[in-house]
C-alpha cells in the first residue's frame, strides 16, 4: 500500500500527520490554559483542588501528544528536528523545563512531606501554563517568519545569534502568535471547566473570565492572521529547490488550496461558536466546538507553512538553508515503515475516547475530592 | 568538515545526557516492575473479591503513581536532548533512530497514559473487569515503551539494517526487522526489563520487611512479599540468563567494551574471569598508562568459556585491539584510522564533485560506496577517521569505571536472586518474618538494585565510548555546536531541579510508606 507511493507523497502524508499532532496538541493546551487560572478562579483551598483535579485527569494526554509530536517530527523530518532543537537551544530548553516541572506537580501537590510545599507546585503549574503555550506559539511562528540558522555541507547547524532562538520572542509577529496560543489555551481551559466541574462559584468566575480572555484572543488572532496574509513568504522553486521571498506567499497558498481555506474558515467559526456558546449558555459544552475548531485552524496553518512549494522551516539568515518537506525528510523506506505504524492512530484515538468517557461520566465536585480514590 | 573539536563541549554535553539519563533511570525500572506487581495483586483481588487484596493493590498503586510522575518528568528531556545537544547525530542517524522513538510515542506512551488514568480513578467509575484491564494495559504500555527506546539504543551499539547513503551523507534504514530483532536489541530488552522486575520485587520485599520488623500490617506485608518473591525469583533467573547472553554478545560485537569490563590488556586463550579485584593506575607506562590489579581473585578459564563456551577460546585484550594482532586477524587502530580517513576523504570529494558539476568523478566515487569490498575495507572504519592526528587513548573507554560497574552489577544481581529464593522458600513455609536479621538484610538491600541497575547502564554506555554509533560516529562529531557555557548552565539547572524533585519523591514515598495501606 504505502510502498507504491512516491517519496514526495509520503513526505506530504507525514507532514499531514505531524501537523495533525501539532493541532491536537494546541487543543489539548486547554490543560495549560486551565493551569493559569488556579489562583484566579480557585479562591479557596477546595476550589483550587477541584480545578487541579479536573485538569489532572487530562494532563498526560497533552504531555504524551507533545512527546509524540517530537518523536514523529524526528522520525519523519530528522533534519528539522536536528536543526530546530539543536539550533534554537534556549527556546526549546525553556519549553522543556516548563514541562519537566509540570509532570510532578499534580502528583506531588497535596502529598505529605512534599519538600517544596503545595504552593510551589501550584506555581509550577502556572509557569507551565504560561511559558509552555507562549513559547510554543513563538516557536511555531518562526515557520512563517524564519529562524536564524545556516547549514553546512554535512547539514550541521550554526545559529547566527547568541540568544539561540530566544531572539524569536522579540519579534512582534512571533509574539502575536505566541499570545494567540496563550489566550486560546486559557479560553479552552475555561470551557473545559464549564464542561466538567460541578461548582457554582467556579463556573460563575470561569464565565466572567471567558469574556476577558476571548477578547485578547480574538484581537491577537486577527493581528497574526492579517499579518500572515500580508507578509512575504518563503517560496521554493520545485525544479531547482532554490528558496526565494514571495510577496503575499501565505495568502497565495490559502487561495491556491481551497480545501485549506474551507478548513480554516470552518475552524475559525467553530472556535468563535464555542466561545459564544460558553458566554451565553448556563452550562456549556462549548469546548466541543472550540476544541475541534482549534484543530482545524492550526492544521490549516501548518498546511500553509509546508505545502504549495513553501519552506516550512525557513532560515531568515541564510535562505538556501531553509527546510522543506522534501529536503528535511527521512528516506522512502523509513517513511513507508512509519506509515504502517500510523495505521494504529485511529485505534489509539478510539481507546482514548473510551477512557475519556469512562472517567468523565460524572462531573467533578467537592464530594469526590473528599471521597475519591485518587486525589491530586 | 569538523576541524576543531571542543572537548569541553563534548564532555559537558555527555555529562548532561548522563545526568538526565541516570536521574530518569532511578524511576523507570521501578515503574516497569511495579506496574506488573500491581496488576498481579489487582487480579488476585478481582478473582477473590477479598477486600484485603484491594487494600494491598491500592497501597502499591499509590507508590507506583508517585514514582511514575517523576519518571515522566525526567523522561521528556531525554527525547528532546537528542536534538538539542546531539543534533549532528540526530541528522546522521535520524532515519533509523527516530522511527522507534515515534513508534514509542504512538503505540506505547498513549497506551500507558490513557489507561493509567482509568487505573487511578476507575475504582468506582468503571466495571471491575475494565478496571483490571486498565492495570494490565498500563503495565504493558510501560514495558512497550521500553521496547522501542531499547531498540534505538541497541542500534547505537550494533548498527544493523542500515546503509550509508553518500548522496545525503547519512545512514538510512534498509531493513526495519533487522533493526528491531537484532540480537543486541532482543537481549537488551529482555535483560533490562527482567532486571527491572527484579528491582521492583526487591523494593516490595524490602518495604514489606520494614512493616514486619515493626509488626505492623502483617497480613498486608506477608501477602505483598509472596507476590514479590515469586516474581523476583522468576525475574532473577531471567536476569542472570539474559545477562550471560549479553556478555557473550558484547564480547563478539564490542570486544573493546568487553576487554574494559574485565580490565584485560593482553589477550589470551584459557582466559580467567576476575571474580573480584581492585585496581591502581600505572602511569609509568607512558603514553599508554594502564590499570594494574592490586589484588584479584580469578576463576581459571571462565572468561574464555563464557564467550566461546570452550576454555581454549582467545579473548582479545585492549592491547591487541589498539595495536593489532596479526595472528588473530585484528587490525590496529592506526590502520583503522587511516582507512576511516580515506572513507571520510572520499565522501568529501564526492560532495565537491557534485557541487562543481563534475558528473564523471561523482559517478566514479559513488560507485565506491556501492562496492561491498570497499565498504568492508574502508567505510566500516568511517568513525575512526575522525581520530587522525589524535591520541590513541581517546579510543579506549574508562577501564576502571567499566570494570567496577560490571562486577558490582553481577555480584549484586546474584545477591538479589539468592535473597528472593530465601524469601520465597520461607514465605511458602509461612516462616518469613521469624528471623529478624533476615528482615534486616532484606530492608538494607533496598537501595542496592538501583546501584546495580545504574552500573549496568554505565557499562553499556561508557563501555561504548568514544562512539555514539559504534565505530561509525564518535561523540565528538555528534555534538551540537554550542558554547560550552550554555551546556554548563543547563547542566546545573537540571542538576538542581532534578535533585529537588528527587528529594521530594523520596520524602513523599517514605511518608506514604509510613502511613501504610490504611493511610490516605
Amino acid at each position: 500500500m504505502f510502498g507504491n507511493l512516491s517519496h514526495l507523497a509520503l513526505q506530504q502524508y507525514w507532514f499531514v500527520i505531524v501537523s495533525l499532532l501539532g493541532s491536537i496538541l494546541v487543543f489539548l493546551f486547554f490543560v495549560q490554559g486551565g493551569q493559569t487560572f488556579i489562583f484566579r478562579i480557585g479562591k479557596t483551598e477546595s476550589e483550587r483542588t477541584i480545578i487541579v483535579n479536573a485538569l489532572g485527569r487530562k494532563w498526560e494526554f497533552t504531555f504524551t501528544t507533545l512527546v509524540t509530536f517530537g518523536g514523529a517530527f524526528f522520525a519523519s523530518f530528522p533534519l528539522f528536528y536536528a536543526t530546530s532543537f539543536g539550533g534554537a537551544y534556549w527556546v526549546w530548553m525553556a519549553i522543556l523545563f516548563a514541562f519537566v516541572i509540570q509532570a510532578v506537580s499534580y502528583e506531588f501537590r497535596t502529598k505529605a512531606s512534599n519538600f517544596l510545599g503545595q504552593r510551589t507546585y501550584e506555581v509550577f503549574l502556572f509557569i507551565n501554563g504560561m511559558l509552555g503555550t507562549l513559547l510554543v506559539g513563538v516557536a511555531v511562528a518562526t515557520f512563517f517568519s524564519g529562524a536564524q540558522f545556516s547549514l553546512d555541507e554535512m547539514n550541521s547547524v550554526t545559529w547566527a545569534t547568541g540568544a539561540r532562538g530566544l531572539e524569536a520572542a522579540l519579534s512582534l509577529f512571533n509574539l502575536s502568535l505566541g499570545l494567540t496560543v496563550f489566550f486560546l489555551a486559557r479560553v479552552l481551559g475555561l470551557l473545559y471547566f464549564m464542561l466538567t466541574i460541578d461548582n457554582g462559584n467556579i463556573i460563575a468566575r470561569a464565565k466572567k473570565a471567558l469574556l476577558y480572555n476571548a477578547i485578547p484572543f480574538v484581537a491577537f488572532f486577527l493581528l497574526f492572521a492579517g499579518w500572515l496574509m500580508l507578509r512575504d513568504g518563503f517560496a521554493v522553486d520545485p525544479l531547482t529547490g532554490k528558496v526565494s521571498m514571495e510577496h503575499y506567499k501565505y495568502l497565495h497558498n490559502l487561495l491556491a488550496m481551497p480545501a485549506v481555506l474551507v478548513l480554516f474558515l470552518v475552524g475559525v467559526l467553530a472556535v468563535l461558536g464555542g466561545i459564544a456558546s460558553g458566554l451565553m449558555k448556563e452550562r456549556g459544552n462549548g469546548i466541543w466546538f472550540s476544541g475541534p475548531g482549534t484543530v482545524l485552524v492550526v492544521f490549516s496553518l501548518f498546511m500553509l507553512a509546508g505545502f504549495n512549494n513553501t519552506a516550512f522551516y525557513p532560515s531568515a539568515h541564510d535562505l538556501q538553508s531553509s527546510l522543506t518537506i522534501s529536503n528535511a525528510s527521512s528516506s522512502h523506506y523509513t517513511l513507508v515503515a512509519m506509515s504502517w505504524v500510523s495505521l494504529f492512530v485511529p485505534f489509539v484515538l478510539a481507546y482514548i475516547v473510551i477512557a475519556w468517557r469512562a472517567i468523565n461520566k460524572k462531573k467533578i465536585d467537592e464530594n469526590e475530592m473528599q471521597e475519591g480514590p485518587h486525589v491530586y | 568538515m569538523i576541524d576543531v573539536f571542543d572537548m569541553s563541549l563534548v564532555d559537558w554535553s555527555r555529562g548532561q545526557f548522563a545526568l538526565t539519563a541516570m536521574f530518569h533511570w532511578i524511576f523507570v525500572p521501578l515503574t516497569l516492575g511495579l506496574s506488573f506487581i500491581v496488576a498481579f495483586m489487582h487480579t488476585i483481588y478481582v478473582r477473590s473479591g477479598d477486600e484485603a487484596w484491594k487494600r494491598i493493590t491500592k497501597f502499591w498503586m499509590k507508590l507506583f503513581g508517585i514514582n511514575f510522575a517523576i519518571g515522566v518528568s525526567t523522561g521528556i528531556i531525554l527525547e528532546f536532548e537528542f536534538g538539542t545537544n546531539w543534533s549532528n547525530y540526530s541528522w546522521f542517524v535520524g532515519d533509523i533512530f527516530g522511527a522507534p522513538l515515534a513508534i514509542e510515542g504512538i503505540l506505547a506512551f498513549f497506551l500507558e497514559s490513557t489507561f493509567i488514568a482509568v487505573m487511578f480513578f476507575g475504582w468506582n467509575k468503571v466495571s471491575k473487569r475494565f478496571h483490571l484491564a486498565a492495570s494490565w494495559l498500563t503495565a504493558f504500555g510501560a514495558n512497550l515503551s521500553a521496547v522501542w527506546i531499547l531498540v534505538a539504543n541497541a542500534w547505537m551499539q550494533k548498527p544493523v539494517g542500515t546503509a550509508f547513503n553518500p548522496e545525503t551523507a547519512r545512514n538510512e534504514m534498509t531493513n526495519f526487522w533487522d533493526v528491531i530483532f537484532s540480537d543486541v536489541a532482543v537481549n537488551k530488552f529482555l535483560h533490562t526489563v527482567t532486571s527491572s522486575f527484579l528491582l521492583a520485587s526487591v523494593f516490595v520485599i524490602a518495604v514489606s520487611a520494614w512493616f514486619l520488623l515493626r509488626k505492623r500490617e502483617v497480613l498486608f506485608a506477608k501477602r505483598s512479599t509472596i507476590v514479590a518473591s515469586v516474581f523476583g525469583v522468576i525475574a532473577g533467573f531471567a536476569t542472570i540468563f539474559t545477562g550471560d547472553t549479553s556478555a557473550r554478545i558484547v564480547a563478539r560485537q564490542q570486544p573493546m567494551k568487553f576487554a574494559a569490563m574485565e580490565a584485560l590488556y593482553e589477550g589470551q586463550s584459557h582466559a580467567p574471569l576476575v571474580a573480584i579485584g581492585a585496581m591502581r593506575t600505572d602511569t609509568t607506562r607512558q603514553p599508554n598508562p594502564r590499570e594494574n590489579f592490586i589484588f584479584k581473585i580469578e576463576i581459571p578459564n571462565a572468561l574464555s568459556y563464557m564467550v566461546f563456551l570452550t576454555p581454549s577460546g582467545f579473548v582479545p585484550g585492549i592491547s591487541d585491539l589498539v595495536f593489532g594482532n596479526e595472528e588473530r586477524g585484528l587490525l590496529s587502530y592506526d590502520e583503522k584510522i587511516e582507512r576511516g580517513a580515506v572513507a571520510i576523504q572520499t565522501l568529501k570529494e564526492l560532495k565537491r564533485a557534485r557541487d562543481r558539476g563534475d558528473d564523471v568523478t561523482y559517478a566514479a566515487l559513488l560507485e565506491k560506496f556501492k562496492d561491498p569490498q570497499w565498504l568492508e575495507d574502508y567505510y566500516k572504519h568511517f568513525g575512526y577517521g575522525y581520530y587522525k592526528g589524535r591520541e590513541l587513548k581517546e579510543l579506549i573507554p574508562n577501564v576502571k569505571m567499566n570494570f567496577y560497574s560490571f562486577h558490582i552489577m553481577v555480584i549484586l544481581g546474584i545477591h538479589f536472586l539468592i535473597l528472593s529464593l530465601i524469601v520465597l522458600w520461607l514465605s511458602l513455609k509461612n516462616r518469613w518474618g521469624d528471623r529478624k536479621w533476615l528482615l534486616w538484610v532484606a530492608l538494607l538491600t533496598l537501595p542496592l538494585p538501583w546501584i546495580a541497575s545504574q552500573c549496568g547502564w554505565i557499562v553499556a554506555e561508557l563501555g561504548r565510548q568514544p562512539w555514539v554509533v559504534y565505530e561509525l560516529m564518535p561523540t565528538l562529531s555528534a555534538v551540537t555546536k554550542l558554547k560550552p557555557g550554555a551546556v554548563q548552565l543547563t547542566f546545573w539547572i537540571f542538576l538542581v531541579t532534578f535533585t529537588a524533585l528527587f528529594i521530594a519523591e523520596i520524602r513523599i514515598m517514605l511518608s506514604q510508606i509510613k502511613k501504610g495501606p490504611g493511610g490516605k
